[in-house]
């Protein structure tokens, strides 16, 4: 899936279009969502599936040399969701009976009911301990495949995150990258209100890890820092990525009230029309 | 009572222990093993030194123990977490049930020192809710061995099995209930004593409890039925509808609260079926004062001779 600098900027950026259209149709089917934290890592998990950086094979998803995802920020699944279906892992009908019983697709991932999920989610904190077992499985084994570890930054105030985060430093574990959604805001407020997770980049770098930076939302400096991260060697790999909570939709970009909320017909419609008409998936 | 053990008698269940994920390590390649700084108290210390590529130590850190063994399960490896019993079911608790047992992932948690082995430790490092935690945990295999060798084989059958299993270990020595080798099969009894007044149906440390018990109830012409329920979950349950059929009593035995554990399961078990009395022996949902462990065990009546007692007064036997 090589393709020219421009093409490849171009192809996330229409197709994080498309997947906030999906993630604000779904939440509408359902009546309710995780508008905020879904939409504020959405770009970042578009350059990961539509930017040439995932290793990935929809017709075989447990592929053993796959380079693994984990959405540890378990509530922001539906950004994944929508990037799986864009990429054939299951039929766009999963998407309408999203939180409906027996339903495949919901609020926290389930792996035993979603091809493309590495790990299920939903408690925070876990993730960055599965994803260094994953990496260190790799190392065992040799294989060359990365593990790509998204973070909420509310998630942080885990203690577990930082066991992991300890660990993964001692193994020197290059295989290993995690993507941090700073979008600041958590359930209760600002996340240097609720529980201050700053300065951020000196804590990653004192437990042993290399740290990055970016913007969340600029396709550009993404793919740019996700290359880096991939070449990285003899340290695990941190992304701060500078994120807007709900992303995308004006009524709901940095507003603590649309982490999780459910959406009325008015709001529905001006999101669509924002995000440039609906997909019609959940139709 | 600090008595010498006597090897013939006794033997040292983590030394056991250690001896077989040694074993282990040379026959099955996929198998890792993860501590949180416990490699020496668990006598994983042989297998680290031969399998360093394959031994991970995360600190005192168990969450992250757990987590990581779970990823590594994604990857096709055995990985089999070394830790004390309360601190896999309680400190890491969530780690289980979500990232193990919820995935379904072929982690093995080997929990030592559980109960009252470690008597001196006090409740800190002590555990008597782990059977009733890990046992409503869906779809989550819990081994309970009597003794060090049955332990081995539990870890042996343990590893075979593919999916999660929890094995609750002791610590030192136990007393040996088995001479010989025998077949350990998950979810299978074994009848270790066969009798028609009582039946005692023990596991852990009880279970040779239960046998000098019912040896001791012979001598007054009480026949007791001694069962080694070595897997709590999935419960042999025709062997405890046996006990219900055949004998007037059944006695519960177990180093754990009464609530939630052996006891609890046999008559969850019988509450499908008529069945004769059932008297459940175990810690009174208290927390135990300090002691060495078989001082601890004894007054907390966790011995045959309450057993033998409570046989006794429930067939309503009175000595001649």
């Amino acid at each position: 899936m090589s393709m020219d600098k421009t093409a490849r900027v171009h192809q996330v950026e229409t197709m994080a279009l498309q997947m906030r259209r999906h993630i604000v149709e779904m939440f509408h089917a359902a009546g309710h969502g995780h508008f905020g934290g879904s939409l504020s890592c959405t770009d970042i998990v578009a350059a990961l599936y539509f930017g040439d950086i995932l290793r990935i094979d929809p017709k075989n998803p447990n592929w053993p040399d796959r380079d693994r995802f984990i959405m540890s920020k378990g509530h922001g699944a539906p950004a994944a969701y929508a990037a799986l279906v864009e990429r054939g892992f299951f039929p766009v009908e999963w998407v309408k009976e999203y939180e409906s019983l027996g339903a495949h697709l919901s609020t926290h991932p389930n792996m035993h009911c979603i091809p493309g999920i590495d790990i299920s989610a939903g408690s925070l904190g876990h993730g960055l301990s599965i994803g260094l077992g994953m990496a260190l499985g790799a190392k065992m084994d040799k294989k060359d495949y990365k593990v790509y570890v998204i973070l909420g930054d509310g998630e942080l105030n885990e203690g577990m995150i930082w066991e992991a985060a300890m660990a993964a430093g001692k193994y020197k574990t290059d295989q290993l990258i995690a993507i941090v959604d700073r979008n600041n805001l958590c359930v209760g407020g600002r996340t240097e209100e609720v529980m201050p997770v700053e300065p951020l980049a000196d804590k990653w770098r004192a437990f042993g890890w290399q740290v990055l930076e970016m913007d969340g939302h600029d396709v550009t400096s993404i793919l740019q820092t996700l290359d880096f991260a991939r070449a990285a060697k003899e340290a695990p790999v941190v992304i701060i990525a500078k994120t807007i909570k709900g992303c995308g939709v004006s009524f709901m970009a940095d507003k603590r009230e649309w982490h999780g909320h459910a959406i009325c017909s008015a709001e529905y419609d001006q999101a669509m029309t924002e995000l440039g008409g609906v997909c019609g998936c959940t139709k | 009572m600090h008595e010498v053990m006597d090897p013939a008698k006794y033997r040292k269940i983590r030394d056991e222990f250690g001896a077989v994920v040694t074993a282990l390590g040379a026959e099955i390649p996929e198998l890792v093993v993860l501590t949180a700084d416990l490699m020496y108290p668990t006598r994983t210390d042989e297998f680290a030194k031969l399998y360093p590529e394959r031994f991970i130590e995360v600190g005192v850190a168990e969450q992250n123990m757990v987590g990581v063994a779970a990823g590594l399960a994604t990857c096709g490896k055995v990985p089999l977490v070394a830790d004390y019993a309360n601190f896999i079911c309680l400190r890491a608790g969530e780690q289980v049930r979500n990232d193990v047992v919820y995935t379904k992932l072929n982690v093995k948690l080997a929990a030592l020192s559980s109960g009252l082995t470690f008597g001196v430790g006090g409740p800190s490092h002590q555990s008597y809710e782990d059977l009733a935690l890990m046992r409503a945990l869906p779809g989550l295999v819990v081994l309970v061995p009597s003794d060090a060798m049955l332990s081995g084989l539990a870890v042996r059958a343990a590893v075979a099995y593919v999916g999660p299993v929890f094995i609750r270990l002791g610590r030192d020595e136990e007393k040996i209930v088995y001479h010989e080798k025998i077949d350990f099969e998950i979810g299978k009894a074994i009848r270790l004593r066969e009798g028609r007044d009582a039946s005692i149906i023990a596991n852990g440390p009880l279970v040779a409890e239960a046998i000098e018990a019912a040896d001791e109830l012979a001598k007054d012409g009480i026949q007791a039925t001694v069962l080694d329920m070595h897997t709590l979950k999935p419960i042999d349950r025709e062997a405890v509808f046996r006990c219900a059929r055949e004998t007037r009593l059944i006695i519960t035995a177990e180093e754990h609260n009464v609530i939630g554990g052996l006891g609890s399961a046999v008559l969850e078990t019988l509450a499908e079926k008529p069945s004769c009395p059932v008297v459940r022996i175990g810690l009174p949902d208290i927390f135990p004062i300090i002691g060495p462990t078989w001082e601890l065990r004894a007054h907390m009546g966790l011995s045959a001779k309450n057993i033998a007692d409570k046989v006794r007064e429930h067939l309503g036997y009175t000595a001649k």
